[in-house]
């Protein structure tokens, strides 16, 4: 347990330290970091499947996105993220302050409450539930994918004047 | 697992996660940079998948919150792929990645 | 049997999209226009028990897909509308390379929007919702110009929150439920336990479904994305995507699964009328005419909310044809006003004057679709609307039922004098002449004014045989 509550409260201060740092590629780094922490939490909870997906999908896939979005936009990044990191401290400092009020105000409504829960299921594991009850789901995936090839057909490429 | 323990862990996640996802809506409303704006979205997801999961746990259903959790993981990389394309147009307009100089302010 | 509405087009995309080099370029546009008409054609001609035949692969799968009346109607609805985008798509592509982009990601957006109104189960809806929400952001941001670009950026953010409060609830619904079916929530929300986070839940996934269809006050992302859209992009969004994702996805959840529980019908109504006012007084400023339409249409969809709210089967009834009605005409409007664009050059309001003599297929359609918009007897829009303040008032809903009909009227003036100024008013002169659009953009045009006459002139016709029987099956 408290295990868990250390690793929690690291995924939320790497979070924090994302959106508070200066840097655009340490924001990104950051993100990565929480993504890598969000594993820990799900393996710890016993889904394996699910923290192998954001391991691999959101710590890397969704880092080289923003990596290379960023170098791709660097140009003009230059002379104004200077200019930024300077003036972003002083957005950003009541970040914490905010942060501990509202855990506290969740602790303090949420410990107490009972909450019933449903009657035990089957036991079935995820990838069976994946492939037999959610099929539509898995048909939606690719639809998605397909419509994430054309968004970068369409976006990425050089527009012919 | 007798069930109050599980309730409890989870009333423990989710004094975290109200708070990341807190701190993603600040990180989108609080910045002038787009991809930032990326990222706050990003930390919000994360609460979000993190909630799913411990929800599974707390009521034994872990294979369904896994499930969801996949299909979840997979549309939001297309979304996110799509909004950096349209950040990077943003940006060939404009040279800048500043929402301010938009010409519709975020609201 | 639904299966076919989501897997054919699937189908067709892939064959489309094979390295078969020129063949399958330029079957793009003609496969698309096929496919919508195919599907609002079979949705006319299939008797409704074809539905439940059970798809013929159904031993290797099992996608879930279910259809009643509400989803037949839609499915209509995103057949009509398809036509009319895909026309208009064709009069106003700049290249022959953006109608064939343009053709695909519309036949992913119907697979999407079929996808929604066909399934039964909460998060399976928001899987589909993304697909058509990403198709939408990439139409919207097409020609990559800084209007379509930035609208498509507002759309995007707002509909990834909206997104997050859906998948919260879905998240809270496993913990209660243990699942997030929508008889399993419906059952469990019938046994009543948990009271706070139900409620919580609820709110949440409304919540997010309120973003999506625009209603105030969350409809900051609509004027914005409509008219920085490209026209045939306008068309689709207006007539039939934020119906299918918002509108339809609220009212098959208040009725079937959340059943109206916790006072949600009398804050839809609420929710509806502010829309309407709103919408009403907002559209009265614009001089963009995508702008005025945008905001016209805010208006329109309270409708919708107005009649729903009343948990009715007289109100359910209402609320369908309005949104049968609504599509049809907007979709009229935003044809048109793509055709005026084209011809003329502009949409501002002011440049604009005395097209009738000029546009007079146009003028003509537009003129039956505002007198819709503007609820005249005898057409469609007239009846859906009257249904509406009908329920209300028998629901014991007066007062709201009194500013919708006051709304009405301001409305109806309106609408009016916008006619009168635009299509019979003096012409203004312009340095080259102006000609009717192309028979693309007109067809669709006269196809959708004669559906909202027919609509309505049969109406009390068919209020019995087809209006009830949707609602009957909530």
């Amino acid at each position: 347990m408290t295990l868990t509550i250390v690793v929690l409260a690291l995924t939320l201060l790497a979070a924090t330290w994302a959106v508070m740092t200066g840097g655009l590629i340490r924001a990104v780094l950051g993100l990565a970091a929480t993504s890598i922490l969000l594993t820990i939490l799900m393996f710890m909870l016993g889904a394996g499947l699910a923290a192998v997906f954001e391991l691999s999908v959101c710590a890397g896939l969704i880092t080289v996105v923003f990596i290379s979005s960023i170098s791709m936009t660097q140009i003009a990044a230059k002379s104004d993220s200077a200019k930024w990191a300077r003036g972003h401290l002083r957005h950003y400092w009541p970040l914490p302050l905010i942060l501990v009020a509202t855990g506290a105000i969740v602790a303090f409504f949420c410990l107490k409450l009972p909450i019933e829960l449903p009657p035990p299921a089957e036991s079935v594991d995820a990838k069976g539930m994946l492939w037999e009850s959610r099929q539509t789901d898995l048909l939606g995936q690719a639809l998605a994918l397909f419509a994430g090839v054309f968004g970068v057909i369409v976006l990425f490429k050089e527009k012919e004047k | 697992m007798p069930p109050m323990d599980a309730l409890v862990v989870m009333k423990t996640y989710w004094i975290f996660i109200v708070p990341l996802a807190v701190a993603g809506i600040y990180c989108l409303v609080a910045t002038r940079n787009f991809i930032r704006v990326l990222i706050g979205l990003e930390i919000m997801t994360k609460a979000v998948t993190l909630l799913i999961v411990v929800s599974g746990y707390a009521s034994g259903r872990l294979a369904l919150a896994q499930a969801l959790v996949v299909t979840l993981i997979v549309v939001e990389v297309v979304v996110i792929s799509v909004a950096a394309g349209i950040v990077q147009g943003i940006f060939h307009l404009n040279d800048s990645l500043d929402i301010r100089k938009s010409r519709n302010m975020k609201g | 049997m639904p299966t076919y509405f989501v897997l054919v087009p699937l189908a067709l995309l892939l064959a489309l999209n094979l390295p078969l080099g020129s063949l399958g370029r330029k079957a793009a546009f003609p496969a698309a226009l096929a496919l919508a008409a195919a599907q609002a054609l079979a949705v006319v001609f299939l008797p409704a028990s074809a539905y439940s035949l059970p798809f013929f692969l159904s031993s290797a799968s099992s996608f879930s897909f279910a259809a009643d009346g509400l989803s037949r109607l839609l499915l209509l609805t995103i057949g009509i509308v398809g036509l009319a985008s895909l026309g208009v798509g064709f009069g106003t592509a700049e290249r022959g390379e953006e109608r064939r982009r343009f053709s695909n990601l519309l036949i992913l957006a119907i697979t999407g929007m079929n996808g929604i109104v066909l399934v039964a189960d909460l998060f399976s809806l928001y899987v589909f919702l993304e697909i058509v929400a990403v198709c939408s952001y990439i139409l919207i941001a097409s020609r990559r110009d800084s209007g379509g670009l930035e609208g498509a950026f507002k759309y995007l953010v707002l509909s990834v929150l909206a997104t997050l409060m859906m998948l919260s609830s879905i998240a809270l619904f496993v913990l209660m439920a243990g699942s997030a079916g929508f008889r399993a929530v419906a059952g469990f929300l019938a046994g009543g336990t948990n009271r706070g986070l139900s409620v919580l839940a609820c709110a949440l996934f409304l919540g997010g479904l309120c973003i999506k269809a625009g209603l105030v006050p969350f409809h900051g992302w609509l004027p914005d994305a409509y008219s920085g859209a490209p026209p045939a992009v306008s068309v689709l969004l207006a007539g039939i995507v934020t119906k299918s994702t918002g509108v339809y996805s609220l009212m098959r959840l208040s009725s079937a699964v959340f059943g109206f529980a916790f006072n949600m019908g009398p804050a839809l109504s609420f929710i509806g009328l502010v829309t309407i006012v709103f919408g009403a007084f907002a559209a009265m400023g614009q001089k963009d005419m995508k702008r005025m339409l945008a905001y016209s249409s805010l208006c329109q969809v309270g409708y919708i909310f107005l009649g729903l709210g009343t948990g009715t089967i007289l109100g359910f009834a209402a609320a369908s044809s309005h949104l049968f009605n609504h599509a049809v005409f907007k979709t009229q409007l935003f044809v048109n006003a793509s055709a005026i664009e084209r011809q003329t050059g502009t949409r501002n309001i002011d440049e604009l004057g005395g097209l009738s003599k000029e546009m007079p297929i146009t003028s003509w359609t537009s003129v039956i679709a505002f007198l819709s918009a503007a609820a005249i007897p005898p057409l469609g829009g007239f009846w859906s609307k009257l249904l509406s303040v009908i329920a209300l008032w028998q629901a014991g809903n007066i007062p709201v039922a009194i500013a919708a009909i006051f709304t009405g009227l301001l409305t109806m003036v309106y609408f009016l004098l916008f006619q009168r100024k635009v299509f019979f008013g003096k012409p203004v002169a312009r340095q080259a002449p102006v000609v009717e659009a192309p028979f693309c953009m007109t067809a669709p045009a006269i196809l959708l004014s004669a559906i909202t006459l027919g609509v309505g002139i049969l109406f009390p016709l068919t209020f019995g045989t087809i209006i009830l029987p949707i609602a009957g099956i909530p």
